[in-house]
């Protein structure tokens, strides 16, 4: 997993509520075996029409946004179906940052397991980050979003923090005590 | 301080004598569940970190795993079909033996297997590779859904953290009405709390109105605290539920009951008799109304099937209305398991389906998330017993689901119109 430590970008303002995972990437690519290349498939039924051409109206098809690594978006993103594919379809998309008021229970910890920040604002800082439209950083080691004008705190806990930080997963946070394992698994008596 | 179900539970599978909520606990699997999508998810999982050296080539303990077959079965295309050979071969690389394949015998919807196989006991801490596991709440465990990174993890450890969620109390007071199923309850519990209204929380759900209920009327509470953002639901164990976990041969468990003096967020309290048969509108389970208020909504089908609509006595419920009427439009009916499916048809409820003009079809997640088997197009109409009504869920983004309970969806598919089993002539 690729560690996370700063990112400056220009953020993705997607006005809506109760993003459901089938949104972000819908049921028909669930079938894919593979944890890559579902970035193309991100938010499948509002960027395309008929599955080809791009929607105008949508705010991932403005060249403006291209090159952006920070969505913000409204309460409960992330709702619905627990697929995982949703967290892997942003990452491969390109974002890292996700910024909202609240977050579906699931998808929360899945964007942490892929080295995505999913960052709880209260809806006042949402509102203000709305309204902005340079660039801004976000910092994960000083817990920090800041602006052209203005800096927002964000609360994360302590060993997600950690784990982003050094881009470990909890499968690799695991291995990393992996002799001390091997160790007790051999000091146990064969049941 | 006393502590509540849950938190019993996870103080005893983390060896703590004492927790309170917030903390944060490292906790045993007792049970852990993978289907045809978070199946091949974790395959892509392990097989991710087989490139990064990790060796893989044991499971903690695979006869506590056990694996479905539901989403996309009877295979939708030749990708699904490929997921299940997938699958197949995984379980038998990590001698899974329950793998309840479809066309063997017993198969059908992961959470009704949980149920209907006693694949959960009461006071086991189990993890699902789907949103809905909290499903098995139900049998007095605590059930949560996990993304397919953590499944690997419990595949690989067999262990988890979780932060202790608090806990609301909906209590519900008198026995249902005939006409009122426990769909109509949770729907307005949802719409009363918002979609989001129990976000890493737990619901329990208790009173003498819960205690009348079946076994698989409480199934369908706690399938939809899903739908309120909740991380488990969960109800004490009784004597009904010993019963019914006895006749399918599990007798062996250590039940968890919370203390007198356990601690509950908040007490949400109702009146049975108050309750009506209650409708989700497009395009959230939060959306309601009274049946009632929707009887101008034209449809163009009725859907009954999913782990939340199509148990034993949710198909006995549509038998009753259907029973010596026709469907005025097109209504499928797919049982949530094959055990179920032959308890429908020992009791001659197929025929009175088939006789009213329905299809009958197998078990299978099918149109409810929209896979495939009867899937909506654009503008379609559908009223369904299932649990989510997003855009797109059931086919195209611009068909219209309205959620119900199987009684509701019945009378709908009578006349064609949303309609309360109490208006049927």
């Amino acid at each position: 997993m690729e560690s996370f430590k700063k990112i400056k970008s220009i953020v993705t303002p997607l006005d809506k509520v109760n993003v459901d995972t089938d949104q972000i990437i819908p049921k028909q690519f669930l079938k894919l075996v593979q944890k890559t290349g579902f970035g193309q498939y991100l938010f499948y039924d509002w960027r395309f029409e008929n599955g080809t051409k791009p929607r105008e109206d949508f705010v991932l098809n403005s060249s403006k946004y291209y090159d952006s690594k920070i969505l913000l978006t409204r309460d409960n993103f992330g709702c619905g179906s627990s697929r995982e594919h949703a967290a892997w379809a942003l990452l491969d998309y390109g974002f890292r940052v996700v910024i909202a008021p609240s977050f579906a229970d699931i998808f929360y910890n899945n964007c942490f397991k892929n080295g995505i920040l999913p960052i709880m604002l209260d809806s006042q800082s949402v509102e203000k980050l709305f309204n902005n439209s340079s660039e801004i950083e976000v910092d994960l080691l000083h817990q920090t979003i800041t602006t052209d004008d203005i800096v927002i705190p964000f609360e994360i806990e302590s060993h997600r923090k950690k784990t982003l930080l050094e881009g470990l997963d909890d499968i690799a946070v695991t291995l990393q005590y992996e002799d001390k394992i091997t160790m007790y698994e051999k000091s146990k008596p064969k049941l | 301080m006393g502590m509540n179900i849950t938190e019993k539970i996870l103080a005893r599978a983390s060896g703590k004598t004492s927790l309170t909520t917030d903390d944060v606990v490292f906790v045993n699997v007792d049970k852990v569940m993978i289907h045809d999508v978070s199946g091949p998810g974790v395959i892509a999982v392990f097989e991710k970190l087989k490139k990064q050296g990790m060796k893989i080539d044991k499971l903690w303990d695979p006869s506590k795993v056990w694996v479905a077959e539901d989403h996309f079965v009877p295979s939708a295309d030749k990708i699904s079909a490929q997921n299940i050979v997938l699958l197949t071969n995984f379980t038998k690389e990590f001698g899974i033996s329950k793998h309840f394949k479809y066309g063997m015998g017993q198969y059908g919807i992961c959470h009704t297997l949980s149920h209907e196989e006693a694949m959960v006991l009461p006071g086991e801490v189990y993890v699902g590779g789907d949103s809905h596991t909290n499903t098995t709440g139900a049998l007095g465990a605590f059930a949560a859904g996990l993304g397919h990174t953590d499944v690997a993890y419990v595949l690989l450890n067999g262990k988890i953290w979780f932060k202790i969620p608090p806990t609301i109390y909906f209590k519900l007071n008198g026995k249902l009405p005939n006409h009122v199923m426990a769909k109509d309850f949770i729907l307005k519990i949802i719409g009363d709390i918002g979609n989001d209204g129990a976000a890493y929380k737990t619901m329990q759900f208790g009173g003498s109105g819960v205690s009348e209920m079946s076994i698989e009327e409480r199934l369908t509470l706690t399938n939809m605290t899903t739908e309120a953002g909740a991380k488990s639901g969960i109800i004490e164990p009784d004597q009904k539920l010993r019963d019914y976990l006895s006749a399918r041969g599990a007798t062996k468990y250590n039940e968890v009951h919370g203390d007198q003096d356990a601690q509950y967020e908040k007490l949400y309290e109702y009146e049975a008799s108050e309750l009506e048969p209650t409708v989700a509108k497009p395009f959230s389970p939060e959306n309601i109304s009274v049946a009632r208020d929707l009887s101008s909504i034209e449809l163009d089908k009725a859907y009954i099937g999913s782990c939340t609509g199509a148990k034993l006595e949710d198909l006995r419920a549509v038998a009753k209305i259907l029973k010596g009427r026709h469907v005025k439009i097109r209504t499928e009916i797919l049982p949530a398991a094959i055990s179920i499916f032959k308890k429908a048809m020992d009791e001659g409820l197929l025929k009175i389906f088939m006789d009213a003009g329905v299809m009958v079809g197998p078990p299978t997640c099918g149109a409810c998330c929209g896979a495939h088997m009867g899937v909506l197009a654009k503008d379609e109409v559908c009223i369904s017993t299932t649990n989510r009504n997003f855009p797109g869920r059931m086919g195209h983004l611009e068909s219209k689901t309205y959620l119900a309970s199987p009684l509701v969806a019945a009378a709908s598919a009578v006349t064609g119109k949303i309609t309360d089993p109490r208006d049927l002539k």
